[in-house]
């Protein structure tokens, strides 16, 4: 087939994607941009340039500061747990334990559950008083705590859920590397009189780094996108205590009709999403495994 | 890790131990969330073992809210957008997969950078394009942004580029067409990558809950997540049976399908998985 008519073809078979992507993607990323270099349009009030009037204002914002501030230790409360978690799930899934089509859906299922079933399930333990923790307490007669309503305990609380929603699925990457991984390796091994640990430690630890970079990508965008239980359950209180990027953008563009600010702040969404592309697309062109 | 190297004697039992120890930990609120839903309200925190059964609070769950209604939406809402996804990935797909096109590369690029930039991350605008579409709450409005899903792009162009091209060069030399070729010898042999993407895409749809809410605002396109959320309030005196009977009814057929048909489902969330 000439270029001429290949090229007729492809962007013939593209076009629909195309456009639906340009139109719910690219259009909006840069539409994002463009608005966060203007003023919200009020009433009588048209939309104007105002530069970088916009960023000051974020700057300015302390609840912009938290919610930053926030979002990095939920990332960092759900990230390393979840994925050891997931890492343990899939070599014990994997080792032929009894009972271990049992144990693999018991570490999956709440991963098929949406999060605002998730939400519901959990705010039960949570409730003062008569949700499950407290009454746990009551045995040993500790009073009764507000889990969601205190700033201080509200973001675990939203860690923990993550990590339950979570750690299932992410065990299911590093389970299809575990399958796929030579068993000679093993045997090998076993020759040599090497432990099961520094097995692990020195050879399946190291092949698996490429399935932890995807899982832990995944994971950082997850902390920045997934925030359905947040708005169900607390929509960033108290006090802004539970105060995520998303569910700020949500609420200045959705409460306040503030679009210019919800702009600004989408724009440093998507600087945080583009830098972790960029270091995904650097550490694998360095090809952090040994194949 | 393999049999060589596999825990024996009491290593062995202690890591069964703590495997089951870990999936009974994690099982426990969904197994109370169904201990709930299914004892009257007065059983909701006492676990007795002859607690009578009851199926008194999913009555009044589906009384509470017009659940008819939003099965039904969601139920269009998913099919809808699978079916949009089925046919513009494929095309797309094919087309990245084995035509050798001007601006090739560059157009893959664009295509990618919806992996790292999902449409509810740009919620706002999303919202300004439906409104100026006068697709504020409807379905179609809640579905349009997912149809052209890069992953779907992606997970079927390393499948179709796995086919030996000279099925493609039989296929031609007996006269068929591009879209004939697509149709009767990718497709096919596809199918596993469409199973996957399909489980995945539905599980997604069934279960995306912000998007959803921004875009609806009426019964009469709200799909089950969104409908479910007048359950979720921090409130004295809440009727928890009711709500765990409301939770577990709209995640009921999804988790259904997925405990009938476990392997495939995991097994299909791993070929996604794998890239």
């Amino acid at each position: 087939m000439s270029k001429a008519r290949a090229t007729i073809y492809g962007w013939l078979l593209l076009g629909p994607a195309f456009v639906l992507l340009a139109a719910f993607t690219h259009w909006p990323a840069i539409a994002t941009l463009y608005h966060s270099f203007h003023s919200t349009a009020r009433r009588n009030r048209p939309s104007v340039y105002v530069g970088l009037d916009n960023y000051q204002g974020m700057i300015d914002d302390p609840v912009f500061w938290q919610a930053l501030i926030n979002n990095f230790w939920y990332a960092v409360g759900t990230i390393p747990v979840s994925i050891g978690l997931a890492l343990l799930m899939a070599l014990w899934v994997n080792e032929k334990l009894a009972g271990r089509t049992w144990l693999r859906l018991a570490y999956f299922t709440p991963t098929v559950l949406p999060m605002i079933a998730v939400a519901n399930i959990w705010l039960f333990f949570y409730t003062p008083d008569y949700g499950l923790f407290d009454q746990i307490r009551g045995l040993f007669g500790l009073r009764a705590t507000n889990w969601l309503g205190e700033p201080g305990t509200v973001l675990g609380c939203l860690i923990v859920m993550t990590i339950w929603k979570e750690a299932g699925f992410f065990m299911i990457f590093y389970l299809a590397a575990l399958q796929s991984m030579p068993p000679n390796l093993a045997e090998a091994a076993a020759i040599e009189g090497c432990g099961r640990w520094t097995f692990f430690r020195r050879v399946t630890f190291p092949l698996l780094m490429p399935t932890t970079l995807f899982v832990l990508v995944n994971a950082v965008i997850g902390a920045f996108r997934m925030v359905d239980h947040v708005v169900a359950l607390t929509a960033g209180g108290p006090n802004n205590a539970s105060m995520l990027l998303l569910v700020m953008i949500y609420d200045v563009a959705f409460r306040y009709w503030d679009v210019a600010y919800a702009a600004t702040l989408t724009v440093v969404l998507l600087a945080i999403l583009g830098t972790v592309a960029l270091i995904q697309f650097v550490v694998l062109e360095k090809r952090i495994h040994y194949r | 890790m393999s049999d060589a190297l596999a825990p024996r004697g009491l290593g062995r039992a202690l890591e069964t131990f703590g495997a089951w120890a870990l999936a009974i930990f994690w099982v426990a609120p969904l197994l109370y969330c169904v201990w709930t839903a299914f004892h009257p309200p007065e059983y909701a925190t006492k676990f007795v073992l002859w607690a009578p059964l009851s199926v008194e609070n999913f009555v009044k769950a589906w009384n509470a809210a017009p659940f008819a209604r939003y099965f039904l939406n969601t139920f269009a809402l998913v099919t809808m957008v699978l079916a949009g996804q089925l046919v513009l990935v494929t095309l797309a797909a094919y087309a990245f997969a084995r035509f050798e096109f001007i601006g090739r590369d560059i157009a893959f690029a664009l295509v990618l950078v919806q992996l790292m930039i999902m449409p509810d991350v740009l919620l706002v605008e999303n919202y300004l394009i439906m409104a100026q579409l006068g697709l504020v709450d409807t379905i179609l409005g809640i579905g349009l942004p997912y149809f052209a899903s890069a992953f779907g792009i992606f997970l079927l162009r390393q499948t179709f580029k796995g086919l030996p091209k000279e099925l493609d060069d039989a296929a031609r030399v007996e006269g068929a067409g591009v879209l004939v070729t697509l149709w009767r010898v990718y497709v096919p042999l596809a199918r596993p990558t469409y199973i996957a993407f399909g489980l995945v895409s539905v599980s997604y749809h069934w279960n995306n809950f912000l998007w959803p809410l921004i875009v609806t605002n009426s019964v009469e396109t709200r799909p089950l997540t969104v409908g479910l959320r007048v359950f979720t309030a921090i409130e004295q005196g809440v009727d928890w049976s009711v709500i765990t009977a409301a939770t577990l009814m709209s995640c009921g057929p999804l988790l259904i399908a997925f405990l009938l048909f476990q392997r495939q489902f995991i097994q299909s969330f791993m070929r996604a998985g794998i890239r």
